[in-house]
């Protein structure tokens, strides 16, 4: 459990970061970030990349700002920012809802936010928040700069739509409405433990019935995603047990479940139609102070 | 009060000091055997095939590699029993022509740092032929499967069979046969260090030192110096600080013989530390067991005989030095447990597979036939409509001594006392109230008791009885006092975590007279202790503990001539304490020290009455002593995900007289914990093919803090006339207990829906299943 031998550069701006990707990745030179998944599979050499670009040196590439519309995360801001609510929004209370599910307080001290999403594991809470509130990546090159859509990032297991020579330095954000409500919940089966199925609901009442419905699944496909199928239930219909559970079953249904030797397709379903029904409740019983 | 003071008029014995092991261990003044430098790492290349034919180990150009084609001479590890249909197998350091499980050491490449071996490793190409597998057990047995062995066709290594007298006319006339199918999946005991080893030559003496992380220095001298053909003064083995065991480091490493073997052969030193991925796949494996159990019981919910067919898989090879017989052949022995049961029949096998191999874990078959037994007593409850607390009250023993069905003779011990006492604590009438309720919000609650009782501390006639070749069982202890009034007490056992520094401090206190933190412990190191057999088998402070009082006491006596000629008072008016010798009723005394410095400084005043000197030996080799301890688990289901959440634990345990009621409790929550982890998370998982799934710590899921309810313990102290100290071994029972209470509380919890577990760990995704084939939505 030693990586195999590599060579790290430490460049101090962006500028330099993508050109020395450049350089590298054609020998499977990568970013690292918090280094909290690519440090254990390089120490379980399921990678060996010849060179490491850490952009931990980089000034300013830990920051979240927000221009009253749209959260900035640089590439740097680590899980721990969001212990707190980074910005007086509905949006603020979920991202330390959904923080806190993630690892343990070592691994968020050191882990990113961005580096989840560049590493797109099927069930790291980011993308989920990401494919939720279908959120915008910003990848920059040498060859420039481009806008990604989370529905057309995120590309398989631990695959995304990043080009090798790409670094992701920003993901956006939008602001919810004040009058947002969200639930959160996930399975795992240990404290810490990645989710075996997560859920994240956003939904705003108007007139008491459901309007904009935002119902995305985690660690139940290779990539986490809304459910359409799920949002059409809720739309328009006043919140209540019996929704919550038509929209679970919805959920369960559309699915097509990621399958491992710890879990088959049926258990999956159950985990989807548990999280998705209990994310809802808790939309409902929680507060969320702005 | 600081931790050293004793306080007026009490023995250090029964106090609970601070482990004087700890200050260096918790500022990281620890010494581990890995952090000895080395001239050379070593890594072992390790078979990525379960079964197969080994056609060539090819090495990058300059590579220094060591293959079983090297070792000539060096003999293979071939445990011995001459009991019990035994048929050796013998485990070569590196693997010859074959290979039996994924993991299986292949070849060991050498290099100046670990990452270089490592990277050294990684280039290393093995070409072997796959040939079929069996992972299975049951399936081992099937007379289609490969022979894992060319000397054991069939797989069966070792079987036991017993059958009582009138044991046909008894099951006859039962009233009730209740019967039961269980299965306990594979785990690993996961210490936090994994085992790690460092062999280094001195050219002055020739002789080899192996630091490693056992519980066996001696014997793992003993064994070492058999295999390579040296002579035992040629090897020293230390054991410094060792991260945990819990079994995994009493058996034998083949890479320590290698390590050994390197060393001599180069003059130099070479060091292998083990990573977890390499500890998970192949540093012992344990309790993966079916079980079929039968109870025939009276009409009043008395059990009157038990009918068992144990089968424990025991991998590919057969452990040094218990031999695969110790799972299987536990199982037979102890099955009974603490219930009264007059007729049993059991037939108990071992069965070579394609995995890694069995060895000795925390309670070894004790947890699994702990877990089936109790599930039985908690099925006949509900055939005859009684609590289980009611069924186990009819059933446990109560007058003793006691001896068994299987010849084991039970000394004086507690069974229902903490049966009550757990039943007191968990309140079950105020339970079952408050399960309705919860049940009425679709909430599910569970309570499950498991009443044990656990052999501990035996001596050489047990293993005898066995058939084992080596027959550990007795200790050894040393103490002697210097001319400046310290303590040394050099022994046998070899802790790893258990605090018998402290613990046997205050043996030697309560005699000497001195405070414990004057009392040095001696321990792990083949040079300064005497011969003795390590820490296993909840064994240390019963027998190293009755070693050490036994050669106090002998310290005292002579002390107290001393005294008695220096203060001219007759022997029996000398009291020791406090650091001093007084005689009874005057106000004369004289430090111990003096005493001690007199005793090898003036010693011609003893006018040849008393021997120069202050340091003797005492030994000890008891029948061994049952301890005994009731186990009860609350539980909440989440019947949607299958998830188990503790809500309480509770344990009233019995081991004799507690010499640290701290330390004691500590062990137990230990166990405890690691029983929760076997109920509900632990599963070393194999596919088909023997690969292994769960090769790190992020697939095998030990339990964390957060899964750990708070413990609830009591103790009551039944003093044993079979220990010395009086104390009886309590290392083992948290791990004994816990998963049969936690799998019959979940039970308890999923009797509405008419679903039965007995599947051990519990998962989630298995409960889950039962649920939704009983129509239960999530
Ligand atoms: C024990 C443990 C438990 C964990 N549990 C969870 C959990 O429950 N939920 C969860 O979501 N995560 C969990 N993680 C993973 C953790 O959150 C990681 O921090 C995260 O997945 C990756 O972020 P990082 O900054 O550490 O990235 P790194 O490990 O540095 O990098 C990961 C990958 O992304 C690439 N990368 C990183 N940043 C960029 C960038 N800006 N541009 C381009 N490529 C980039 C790297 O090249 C690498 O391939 C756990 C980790 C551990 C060790």
């Amino acid at each position: 459990m030693k990586p195999a031998p590599f060579i790290r550069h430490v460049p101090s701006t962006i500028a330099e970061a993508v050109a020395m990707l450049a350089e590298v990745a054609p020998q499977d030179g990568r970013i690292l970030a918090g280094g909290q998944s690519l440090v254990p599979i390089m120490a379980f050499r399921l990678a060996k990349p010849a060179h490491l670009v850490d952009i931990n040196e980089i000034a300013g590439l830990e920051k979240v700002t927000c221009d009253g519309r749209t959260l900035f995360i640089r590439a740097c801001a680590r899980h721990a920012a969001f212990h707190r609510p980074v910005v007086d929004n509905p949006l603020g209370a979920l991202l330390a809802t959904v923080a806190k599910h993630i690892a343990h307080y070592p691994i968020r001290l050191r882990g990113t936010f961005c580096g989840s999403l560049a590493h797109a594991d099927p069930a790291s809470e980011w993308c989920l928040v990401a494919a939720t509130l279908d959120a915008t990546i910003m990848a920059k090159s040498i060859r420039g700069e481009r806008l990604i859509a989370a529905n057309e990032f995120f590309a398989g297991i631990m695959s995304t739509a990043l080009r090798e020579d790409e670094l992701l330095v920003e993901t956006r954000l939008p602001l919810l409405a004040r009058d947002a409500r969200f639930g959160f919940n996930e399975f795992s089966r240990r404290a810490g433990d990645f989710a075996m199925s997560a859920a994240l609901v956003v939904y705003r009442l108007h007139d008491g019935k459901i309007t904009e419905a935002r119902v995305g699944v985690g660690g139940a496909e290779a990539n986490p995603r809304r459910l359409a199928e799920a949002e059409a239930v809720l739309e328009g219909q006043t919140p209540a047990a019996p929704l919550f559970r038509a929209a679970a079953e919805a959920a369960a249904a559309a699915i097509d479940p990621l399958e491992d030797h710890q879990i088959d397709a049926e258990y999956r379903r159950d985990l989807v139609r548990a999280v998705v029904r209990r994310a809802l409740e808790s939309s409902v019983r929680v507060t969320h102070p702005c | 009060m600081t931790a050293y003071t004793k306080g007026s008029g009490a023995t250090w014995v029964g106090r609970s000091i601070r482990r004087l092991e700890d200050p260096a261990l918790v500022t990281g003044r620890g010494r581990f055997t890995g952090d000895l430098a080395a001239a050379h790492w070593v890594r072992f290349v390790r078979s990525p095939v379960a079964s197969g034919r080994i056609g060539s180990i090819k090495a990058p150009p300059g590579a220094w590699i060591v293959t079983a084609g090297d070792l000539a001479g060096v003999k293979p590890i071939r445990p011995m029993l001459h009991k019990f249909a035994y048929r050796p197998v013998a485990q070569p350091i590196l693997a010859e022509g074959v290979v039996r499980f994924v993991g299986e050491p292949l070849a060991a490449v050498i290099a100046a740092s670990r990452e270089e071996a490592e990277d050294v490793a990684d280039q290393v190409i093995a070409d072997i032929s796959a040939t079929a597998a069996v992972i299975d057990c049951r399936a081992a047995l099937e007379t289609t499967a490969p022979p894992i062995h060319a000397q054991a066709p069939g797989n069966v290594v070792v079987e036991g069979i017993v059958k009582t007298p009138g044991f046909d006319d008894a099951w006859n006339g039962a009233y009730q046969v209740v019967a039961l199918e269980t299965r306990s999946r594979r785990q690993n005991a996961t210490p936090l260090e994994p085992r790690a080893g460092h062999a280094a030559f001195d050219a002055t003496t020739g002789r080899v030192t192996l630091t490693c992380a056992t519980q066996m220095p001696h014997l793992t001298r003993t064994a070492i110096a058999d295999i390579l053909g040296m002579p035992e003064n040629q090897l020293r083995v230390i054991a410094p600080d060792v991260g945990g065991g819990f079994g995994q480091k009493m058996s034998l490493a083949p890479e320590y013989v290698l390590l050994v073997w390197l060393a001599r052969r180069h003059k130099s030193s070479f060091a292998w530390t083990e990573d977890r991925r390499e500890n998970l796949i192949a540093a012992f494996h344990a309790r993966d067991q079916y079980i079929s159990l039968q109870g025939a019981f009276d009409a009043h919910a008395k059990i009157i005989a038990l009918k068992a067919d144990i089968v424990t898989n025991v991998g590919a090879y057969s452990c040094y030095p218990t031999t695969c017989g110790v799972e299987p052949l536990m199982a037979m022995a102890e099955l009974p447990g603490p219930y009264d049961v007059r007729h049993y029949e059991c037939r108990a096998r071992g069965v070579l597979t394609n995995t890694c191999t069995m060895a000795p874990y925390r309670g070894v078959s004790r947890p699994v036939i702990t877990f089936a037994l109790e599930r039985l007593m908690d099925k006949a409850a509900k055939r005859f409509d009684l609590d289980p607390v009611e069924i186990r009250r009819r059933n446990l023993i109560d007058a003793f001594p006691y001896r068994t069905a299987t010849g084991l003779e039970y000394d004086q011990a507690s069974y229902r006392q903490t049966l009550e006492m757990a039943a007191t604590l968990v309140d079950l009438p105020a339970f079952r109230a408050r399960q309705k309720q919860a049940r009425a919000q679709n909430r599910h609650l569970g309570v499950g008791f498991a009443a044990f009782c656990e052999r501990t501390g035996y001596g050489s006639p047990a293993f005898a009885a066995r058939g084992m070749d080596i027959t550990p069982g007795w200790e050894t202890a040393v103490v002697s006092v210097d001319p400046s009034g310290f303590v040394e007490a050099r022994v046998g056992t070899s802790p790893h975590g258990q605090g018998l520094r402290t613990t046997l401090a205050q043996i030697i206190a309560d005699e000497i007279g001195v405070s414990p933190d004057k009392v040095s412990i001696v321990h792990g190191d083949t040079d300064r202790a005497p011969y003795g057999w390590g820490t296993f088998a909840s064994r240390s402070l019963v027998i190293g503990g009755g070693a050490t009082l036994a050669a106090a006491r002998k310290v005292r006596a002579k002390l107290v001539r001393i005294a008695s000629h220096m203060l001219e008072a007759a022997p029996e008016d000398i009291l020791l304490g406090d650091g001093e010798a007084r005689v009874a009723g005057t106000d004369r005394s004289l430090p111990i020290a003096v005493l001690a410095r007199e005793a090898y400084t003036q010693t011609h005043r003893f006018k040849g009455e008393i021997d120069p000197g202050l340091a003797e030996q005492g030994t000890y080799d008891p029948p061994g002593t049952f301890s005994n301890a009731c186990h009860a688990a609350v539980v909440e289901v989440d019947i949607e995900t299958g998830r188990v959440k503790l809500e309480r634990f509770i344990v009233a345990e019995d081991a004799g007289r507690l010499i640290n009621p701290m330390i004691a409790d500590g062990q137990v929550h230990g166990g405890v914990a690691q029983g929760i982890g076997n109920a509900l998370f632990e599963e070393i998982v194999y596919d088909e093919t023997g690969n292994i799934l769960t090769s790190t710590l992020a697939d095998y899921l030990p339990p964390t803090a957060r899964e750990i309810p708070p413990i609830e313990l009591q103790h009551l102290e039944t003093a044993s006339p079979n220990s010395l100290t009086q104390a009886k071994g309590l290392g083992e029972g948290g791990a004994i207990g816990a998963p049969a209470a936690v799998i019959n509380a979940l039970n308890d919890a999923l009797a509405p829906f008419g679903v039965e577990i007995n599947e051990m760990p519990a998962t989630p995704q298995r409960i889950r299943a039962l649920l939704r084939n009983a129509g239960v939505p999530s």
